[in-house]
Order: structure tokens, then sequence, then C-alpha cells
């Protein structure tokens, strides 16, 4: 059985099914792209598996350091070691980038506010910040600044991948971090993601567009269609939709091929 | 718990703790209102004739005064049952066994030292700390800064007092007012001369004396022309008190050119009817700013006012309101433009949780002729539950030309999108949900010094522990 193991998962949104049935096995030390064209569902499989409130689990099961992490709050989830990159990084006014990364770590930590060792120094904090900030090309000046509060989305992409960097965990999901990026900021963030790469970190980027790709080489690609997997290969599935796009899945009026996405 | 009952605070205040037990008078505390016990307080006090007199006049106003027939439900209030004047000796009647456990349990958690804690308690006697207080004092007097309490003041500086005492806020201003004019005690008096500037905040005595938190304290503030003076009253730790009702009023003169911040945090016990007169006069090109924070109380009514005089005068009120169970928070601020060219803002947040209870209580008044005056009102209210609510009453007069007038209200919930992406990154619900109340109210908190914005931080933080479903 694979470290992260996905088995028939099933989710709907207020009453729609969406997810139909997805079974995927992610190994640690393994990348996993899953692409599919709008509506295919896999905004639905990344909240899915971190335990967003809007998506309801209709069945299946993830399982994930001998548990099935499905029953799970999303803290206890994150804590557990699995990470989500969102798509569209939430704002929260009033609490500064430091504050809530500091507080992360804590939290991932199990620092409750009473055992103190368990805290972490503000001189390891300040060393672990600068060296992911330049790996980034960020510089200090967004720290006080409030959450994801009047960031550019590349500013947002690239402050997702910070707190993946600082929070290191087993399981990372990237949903769609490449949307909305110009391309050195995807540089930039596969950089980063690519350093993270390696025996205790297993990836699944959830993309529509093969763009990223390039710069992070998939082991494993699955193409999503309408709730279920259509195809499963190795990184020649992307170079198949790259030329052919969803069309051979796809009705007959919906866009033939992958058009390029238009860069912010 | 971490305080031993044993320890006799009676005695040895010097030694122990560096405080001093004032001297005992000789009075026997009475229930009730009237005539005499409104002169024997004066009398108590050894007040100048005209104060008597003014007192006994603001009692009988207080008793044709209806009580407000809008805001909080004060029907409960019960007159004649209330002591109007206590010696330090009296109000020295608890034990600490006697205490309510929450609010123990909050010292412990807030970390009070023991001293200040059985003092905020109201177990302890009255102390000041009297080596932080004194030179500081002597600093002060040196710039010709005169920082007493009220009551000293009116012994010692018995002009400067007569020219200003009550007329910013006259007893016939509403019925509190006149209330707290017939039997008012203690509260702080402060004069700051002609361009001097009072760098440090001025606290009430090292945050803590008795006579600034008793029940109807009455404070006195002139900033003379150029002067600039921040003062702070209260404190975030909660204040008990068996008495349930506290009436206070604060009256504030800002002359030209001069700026006055005051700021309050205030948490009393949850059986207190909190109900506040608070007003400031500004006169030409000077500022008034009044940062208003309200946790505690059962019943809160207050509402900061600037009169802007002269043109140029400008007004601020900052506050927060933090209304849980069984509370009921109606605050907000009132902008009374006399001035053409004045500027005032009003930003108000309040919180409600568990069936608590906000209210936005806000009046910007325009008089003819105060042209191109400007004025904005932002209020958010953030609910924590569907039991909860907050109201927002809004009055706005506009008799001038070229008024610009901006009003924003917003009522917000704590988002399952903001506390879903705290929790991904694996901090609790709970700790989520502190997170977002205290980002709420970081602009009022960032105004603060720091030590304050940090205890405020935890007190939220307390308040929100296992409460939010």
């Amino acid at each position: 059985m694979a470290d992260f193991e996905i088995k028939d998962l099933r989710a709907s949104v207020e009453g729609k099914e969406i997810l139909k049935g997805v079974t995927l096995g992610i190994n640690k030390g393994e990348v996993h792209a899953v692409m599919g064209p709008n509506g295919s569902g896999k905004s639905t499989l990344s909240y899915a598996l971190m335990g967003h409130p809007g998506y309801k689990i209709d069945g299946g099961e993830v399982l994930f350091k001998g548990q099935n992490v499905l029953g799970l709050e999303p803290d206890v989830r994150a804590r557990l070691g699995i990470f989500l990159a969102f798509q569209y990084p939430v704002v929260v006014p009033g609490i500064s980038m430091t504050n809530f990364l500091r507080t992360a770590i804590n939290a991932q930590r199990g620092y409750d506010g009473k055992d103190k060792s368990k805290q972490v120094s503000p001189k390891e904090f300040r060393s672990m910040l600068k060296g992911e900030l330049e790996v980034l090309h960020m510089d200090d000046s967004f720290l006080p600044r409030y959450i994801n509060d009047g960031f550019s989305g590349g500013e947002k992409k690239r402050a997702e991948i910070l707190q993946m960097a600082m929070l290191k965990p087993e399981i990372a999901i990237l949903d769609e971090t490449d949307s909305g990026l110009d391309i050195d900021s995807i540089k930039f963030v596969a950089e980063a993601v690519n350093r993270m790469r390696g025996p205790n970190l297993g990836v699944l980027i959830i993309t529509h567009y093969t763009r990223i790709l390039e710069f992070i080489k998939p082991d494993f690609v699955h193409v999503l269609v309408d709730g279920r997997f259509v195809l499963s290969g190795g990184s020649e599935v992307a170079d198949r939709l790259e030329t052919t796009g969803y069309s051979e899945w796809m009705e007959a009026d919906e866009p033939a091929v992958l058009a390029k996405e238009e860069v912010s | 718990m971490a305080t031993s009952p044993k320890i006799d605070v009676g005695t040895d205040y010097k030694e122990k703790y560096g405080f001093f037990v004032p001297e005992d008078y000789v009075f026997k505390a009475k229930r009730g209102l009237n005539p005499e016990i409104v002169k024997e307080i004066s009398w108590m006090k050894g007040e100048p004739e005209w104060m008597t007199k003014f007192r006994l006049r603001s009692l009988e106003i207080f008793r044709k005064k209806p009580m407000p027939n809008w805001g909080a439900d004060l029907s409960v209030i019960d007159f004649e049952n209330i002591f109007y004047y206590l010696r330090a000796s009296d109000k020295q009647s608890k034990t600490w066994e006697e205490l309510p456990p929450d609010i123990k349990a909050t010292y412990d958690r807030l970390g009070v030292p023991e001293a200040e804690r059985k003092f905020l308690a109201g177990v302890s006697a009255q102390y000041e700390s009297e080596v932080v207080y004194h030179s500081l004092q002597k600093e002060l007097s040196a710039k010709g800064v005169i920082f007493l309490d009220t009551d000293s003041a009116l012994r010692e500086h018995p002009d400067l007092f007569k020219e200003y005492f009550g007329t910013v806020i006259p007893p016939a201003d509403n019925k509190f007012s006149a209330l707290n004019s017939a039997v008012w005690s203690g509260g702080s008096f402060i004069y700051v001369p002609k361009g001097v500037r009072v760098d440090v905040p001025l606290q009430a005595y090292f945050r803590i004396n008795a006579e600034n938190m008793g029940q109807f304290e009455r404070t006195l503030i002139i900033c003379d022309e150029g002067s600039f003076v921040h003062y702070i009253e209260g404190c975030t730790a909660p204040i008990y008190t068996s008495d349930s009702l506290h009436s206070a009023v604060v009256e504030i003169i800002v002359k030209k050119d001069a700026r006055c911040r005051y700021t309050t945090i205030q948490n009393w016990s949850t059986n207190v009817f909190n109900l506040v007169t608070k007003r400031a006069m500004a006169y030409a090109d000077a500022t008034m700013e009044w940062v208003d924070g309200n946790l505690g109380s059962q019943i809160t009514m207050k509402y900061p006012s600037v009169y802007l005089m002269e043109p140029g005068a400008k007004g601020d009120v900052l506050s927060i309101a933090f209304a849980g169970k069984g509370q009921h928070q109606d605050a907000g601020g009132k902008m009374i433009h006399v001035a053409p060219n004045t500027t005032s803002t009003i930003t108000s947040k309040s919180i409600s949780k568990a069936g608590g209870r906000t209210s936005y209580r806000g009046h910007i008044k325009v008089y003819p002729g105060a042209n191109n005056s400007k004025s904005f009102v932002k209020c958010d209210a953030l609910l924590l539950d569907d039991n909860s609510r907050s109201d927002t009453y809004p009055y706005n007069d506009v008799d001038a030309d070229n008024v610009t007038l901006g009003h924003e209200a917003t009522v917000s919930k704590v988002s399952d999108e903001q506390l879903f992406y705290l929790m991904s990154r694996g901090i609790t619900r709970n700790e989520a949900e502190t997170m977002i109340v205290n980002g709420f109210i970081e602009p009022f908190t960032k105004e603060l010094p720091l030590e304050y914005a940090v205890e405020l931080n935890r007190l939220i933080q307390l308040e929100m522990e296992g409460s939010v479903g």
C-alpha cells in the first residue's frame, strides 16, 4: 500500500456528485500530477483531501499513517503532515504573515501555549524564514503584511509555497499553483518545490495546464474527467495532453484543445 | 491556586509591596440617596460650599430626569439599594474565597501579580505604587503639569478646578451625569500647560488606583494651547466589584493646536451596569482622540463625544466592544460639528458571542455654518454564532453646506473559508477563531501601548476558549 492511499473517493458539493470514485496511491518521494479540464473535480479533490466543510464525502477512504483521515478536522490532517497550497489563498485581515507562520509552526509542533520547549525559538524561526524567502525571491517586506491581504497573484502563490517550506509536510497538494502566475513566478515556485523533493515528501500537483510540469517533472500523470481518472501514466501523458488536449474525453461543444492560459 | 488567601493585607504594606494604607475616615456607609447623604459626602471630603451646592442641585436634577427610554434596559437598577460612598476599609469586605471562580481563574491565566489581583478583586485596600508615582510626579511638576486625583485637585487648585469643572458636561446633560455630579468621588485631574508635551502616557497611578475605579469617578483634563497628553484609564484584567452601578463622567478641554488622546479599556465583572458620559471640547486645530474598549459589564452605555468648537478641530473615536453571554454593549460615539472645516471619524468594532448583544449608536450633528466639515463613520460587527446580535443606530443631522458625510457598516460572521485556511495549517479551530477575532480588532489593538495590546489579545483568547460552536 502507498504512503497516502486514496481509495474510491466520492464527494459532492451542494448535492451535486463531483468525485465519482477516485483511487490513487502516492508514495513519499513521488510527484503525481492530476490534470483535467474545468469542472472535472480537480479542486474538489484537493478540498476533500484537506477536509473543507463545504465538500461532502459520500464514500471511499483516504489512508495515511494507518488511519482514514476523512473523519478528521483539517487541523488534525495538517498536523499529521498533509498540506494544501490553495488555488485561491484566503485573506485574513489583522494577522501578520509572521504571526501566522509562527503560529502554524508552533501548532505543527504541538505547542498549545503551555510547554515552551515545543515553541519555535525566534532565532530558529528567523533562520528558517531567511533561507526560504531567498529561494522564492521574496523579501522581508511581506512579513508584516496581513495574511494574503493586498497580495498580487504571484505573491499569494509564493506565500503558499513559503508556508509549505516552513511546515515541511509529508504529503503536499498543490492546487493550481501555476494559475495566474507569470513565467518567472512559476520558475521560483518550481525551484522551491524541487528543492523540497526527496524521500520524505510526496507531491500531488493539480493543474489544468502542462506548463508547470515543464519545471516540476512528475513521476506520474493522471487525467481526471467528470470525477474519474480516465488515463494514468508517466510524464508522457502530459506530453500527449500538450498536443491533443482533453478533447477525446469531452463533449463536442467543449473547447477541443488545451488553450494556453492568459498570463496575468 | 497560586495565591495564598492567608496573607494579611492589612499590615506590612510598605515592606511587602511598597504600598501604603490610606488613613481611615470616620464615616458610616448607608445605602440609598438623599440630600443628607450628599451633604455628608461633601462634608467628609471637606469641600467648599460651592461644590456642596453643586452636588445638591445635581441631586434635584437626577430626581427629576426620567430614565433614558432608549438603549439598554435599565429598569432593574434599584437606586435605593446602592452605596453611594464607601470608605476604603468598607470596600475591603470580601475575602479571596468569596470571589467567583471565573474571576480568580482569569487572574491566573493573565498572570496578574498577586498584590495587584487582590486589589483588582476588591479584597485588599487601595494602594498606590509610591515609587513609580512619585518619580513621575516630580518630572511632571517640573513641566508644570498637574496630575492628581480629582478630590485632591479640588483642594489644591480650587480656582483652576472651578473654572472648568462641569463646563463640558453639565449635571442636566442626562440622568447619569446628574447622578455622578451629585455623588462623584475620585477620578483623575490633569492640567497640561501651554506648549507642554507629556511624552509618557499618564496612567491612573501605575495602572490602578481604587478611586479611579470607583463607582462614580469624575475625570477632568485640560490641555492648554499646543500641548499634548495621552491618558490611559482602566486595565485589561477583570475588575471585580459587588457594586452594580458604575457611572463616571469624563470632561476634556482641548485648546487651540493641542492634542489629547484618552484610552480606556474596561473589563468590569459581568454584574455591573456601566453608564458613562464622556465628552470633549476641541478648539481651533485641536485634536481629540477617544480610544475606547469595552469588554466586561452586564450593560454598557457609552458614547464618547467631541464638540468641534472652532475651525480645524478634529475628533476621533476608535472603539471596540465585546459582548458575551448575557451582556449588552451599547456603545458608539458622537461628533458635534459647530465650526467650519472640522473633521471627525468614528470607527467602531463589535464582537458578539454566545447570545451577547452589541449596538452601535452614533450621532453626527453638523450645525448651520459648519460648512466644509467632514465626517466618516465606519462600524463593523462580527457575530460568532447565530444566537448573538448586533444592531446599528446611526443618527445624522446636517444643517450646513458642502459637508462630506460617509457611513459604512458591515456585519460579518467568522467565515468558513478563513477558518478552513488557518486550520489547514494545523491551527486548531479555537485558536483560528481567536486569531480571526484578534485580527478583526487589530485596528484598535495597534493604537494601544504594547503591554495593553498583548494583554488584550490574551484576554480575547480567554473569552474565546471553548466558546464558539
